[in-house]
């Protein structure tokens, strides 16, 4: 076996063990990004006043600075495009991503492909909070349930966090073992209270199958934070959690940090996980199916499959909270019935159409 | 000149001590065998060298510094370990999984640069683990996994190289080979090379030095000549075995007699 000094190799030889894949993800990454933005202007345009793309258009292009349009439409449409359709389709595109990003995360923790955002009590926690919210006098609700569920979700989260360590460590079998408990006993606590809720249970239903119904742009304003903070910091960790997908001892070996990288991962995923719930609810399959999808097409490497499953995510679910205001207009459809019931087929012809290990 | 060294260094689980009082110095250039039977605390000696476990007792030092106070990455930049039956997660290219081993010297924010590739291609080259750098780490054989690990490894451009049981995988071919390029990098590269081993003539034959683990103690360590005849192996192992110098090089060499031809021996 013949050894080169391999520390001063000529750098131009490089070019032939560049890898190839890392190109055709940014290509997807682009792609992806391009996407995103026609599914916002198309979806913007549908539903129960269809508006012509041309009046669209010019209503967006009006709103930028030095751009003068005269008016064509009348005052009603440009409302229900900026301030009832444009809100409603951000908050459902920061909720997806931020919900593929943090079901990418915790898989990647916990180095299982049933991870999703809601292992570890965080939805559990939302759900008593809004129900708690929901139990206060009618006057009280509007902002409260939100921010009950936020707090919910938070507490549940954190308490299973203490409960699981164990002196400077935390291993992560204990951690989703105590999150199941956490989520069993506050699930418990949430099951009696909607059974003595009465005339509250439709409300309380329709707030766990999730809606973006009723968003406007404080909600936008409040999560956006949030999101952003969580998403950027998950992206910068990106790396270590590819060398984390070793083993916790090779992972340390290779000089990571594994104790407080794991800290910071889940606290800013479950951050991102309680801004996102508590405004439209629990909406499930987003956090475990896309980061599937998108691996099983472009890899498992975190540093492109991070952003890839943020912009995913948010697509998706623009696009299915597309469906559930316009499929049975003007009955709303909740979301979590959409995601799973067209996601489902669509990640199944995905996982027949690439039969190889994907985890 | 950097060296390891051991000092009196206890090291276990809890309150359970596996290695007890362990002092042992290791050169570059200079290839350590550490042998002894299952469970005598072979890799609880690799896992104190690279800080997973901490000692109870005694220091070990890196060129002259205690490694409690060498920051986890630092130390990642000084030593490299090739895990025994390593997971590796299976959808990842063998060429990112090499790539990981540069994790030590590259920021939060840093990707890959040129140098990186280079060297990677490098060790790939090395380890003849080239040809299947684009393929999947879930569709190679146990021999390549080996390979793959001690391709990344040398990808930290550690100081020292830790190896568990390299060979364990491997077919004849590939021991002599996964040794000689050790063997290699000690001489050349003036690496010192940390080998646990299980088999006796391999250790004789590639090890400068032998260091022999009996429960939890070193027995005996020095030169295969010393370290390996049919007494210590008979106090250690339990086994009866043949000791004899090898034909070519003259270093001990072990055979094993079976039950049946148990009788010849005894004469």
């Amino acid at each position: 076996m013949a050894l080169e000094s391999f520390k001063d190799i000529a750098i131009p030889e490089t070019t032939t063990i560049y890898p190839i894949q890392w190109r055709s993800r940014i290509y997807a990454i682009v792609g992806l990004a391009l996407l995103l933005g026609i599914t916002i202007i198309v979806t913007l345009g549908i539903g129960s006043t269809d508006i012509p793309f041309s009046t669209l258009f010019h209503i967006l292009l009006a709103k930028l600075p030095l751009i003068h349009i005269e008016p064509t439409w009348t005052i009603n449409t440009e409302t229900i495009i900026l301030d009832i359709r444009l809100p409603r389709l951000l908050l459902a595109g920061l909720v997806g991503a931020a919900l593929a990003v943090a079901g990418t995360t915790y898989q990647g923790l916990f180095r299982n492909p049933l991870a999703d955002p809601y292992l570890i009590g965080v939805a559990q926690g939302a759900a008593l909070g809004a129900i708690i919210g929901f139990m206060l006098p009618v006057s009280w609700q509007l902002g409260s349930i939100p921010l009950l569920a936020f707090v919910g979700a938070v507490s549940a989260a954190a308490m299973v966090y203490f409960i699981a360590r164990v002196g400077k460590t935390l291993p992560m079998t204990t951690l989703i073992l105590a999150g199941v408990a956490i989520g069993a006993f506050l699930a418990a606590i949430t099951s009696y209270l909607m059974f003595a809720s009465g005339d509250k249970l439709h409300g309380i239903i329709s707030w766990l199958l999730g809606s973006f119904s009723l968003t406007s742009w404080w909600q936008v304003a409040m999560v956006t934070p949030y999101i952003l903070v969580g998403t950027v910091i998950i992206w910068l960790y990106a790396r270590p959690l590819n060398v984390m997908q070793l083993d916790e001892e090779q992972a340390q070996q290779l000089g990571i940090n594994v104790e407080q990288v794991k800290l910071i991962l889940l606290g800013a995923a479950t951050l991102i996980t309680a801004a996102a719930v508590c405004f439209c609810g629990i909406i499930g399959f987003v956090g475990i199916i896309i980061t599937h999808a998108v691996r099983l097409v472009w890899g498992p490497e975190h540093r492109f499959l991070l952003p890839l499953v943020t912009l995913a995510g948010a697509i998706f679910l623009i696009l299915a909270d597309t469906a559930a205001r316009t499929m049975l207009a003007p009955t709303e459809v909740p979301i979590g019935v959409i995601t799973a019931f067209f996601g489902a087929p669509f990640f199944l012809y995905l996982l027949r159409q690439k039969k190889r290990a994907i985890f | 000149m950097f060296n390891l060294r051991l000092d009196n260094v206890s090291l276990g689980y809890g309150k359970r001590i596996v290695l007890h009082n362990v002092t042992l110095e290791a050169k570059p250039g200079e290839m350590l065998g550490i042998i002894g039977p299952n469970g005598s605390g072979k890799s609880t000696l690799i896992r104190g060298i690279t800080r997973l476990i901490q000692p109870s007792c005694g220091k070990i030092f890196l060129d002259g510094s205690d490694i409690s106070g060498i920051n986890r990455q630092k130390l990642a930049q000084l030593v490299a370990v090739v895990p025994q039956n390593p997971t590796l997660p299976a959808p990842f290219t063998a060429l990112e999984v090499v790539l990981m081993g540069r994790t030590p010297h590259l920021g939060l924010l840093r990707y890959e640069g040129k140098k990186d590739l280079a060297i990677v291609k490098g060790v790939m080259e090395a380890t003849q683990t080239l040809a299947f750098a684009e393929r999947r780490v879930g569709e190679l054989s146990g021999g390549e996994r080996q390979r793959l690990t001690i391709a990344r490894a040398l990808a930290q451009e550690p100081k020292i190289i830790l190896m568990d049981e390299p060979t364990a995988n491997l077919d004849i071919n590939y021991q002599i080979e996964t040794l000689g390029l050790a063997r290699q990098l000690c001489l050349k590269q003036k690496l010192i090379v940390v080998v646990t081993l299980h088999d006796l003539n391999l250790a004789s034959q590639y090890c400068d030095r032998l260091v022999l683990l009996s429960d939890g103690k070193i027995y005996c360590q020095g030169i295969p000549e010393t370290v390996i005849n049919a007494q210590t192996i008979k106090d250690v192992y339990g086994a009866e075995v043949y000791v004899y110098p090898h034909p070519v090089n003259k270093l001990p060499a072990t055979l094993v007699v079976s039950d049946k031809d148990k009788s010849l021996f005894e004469k």
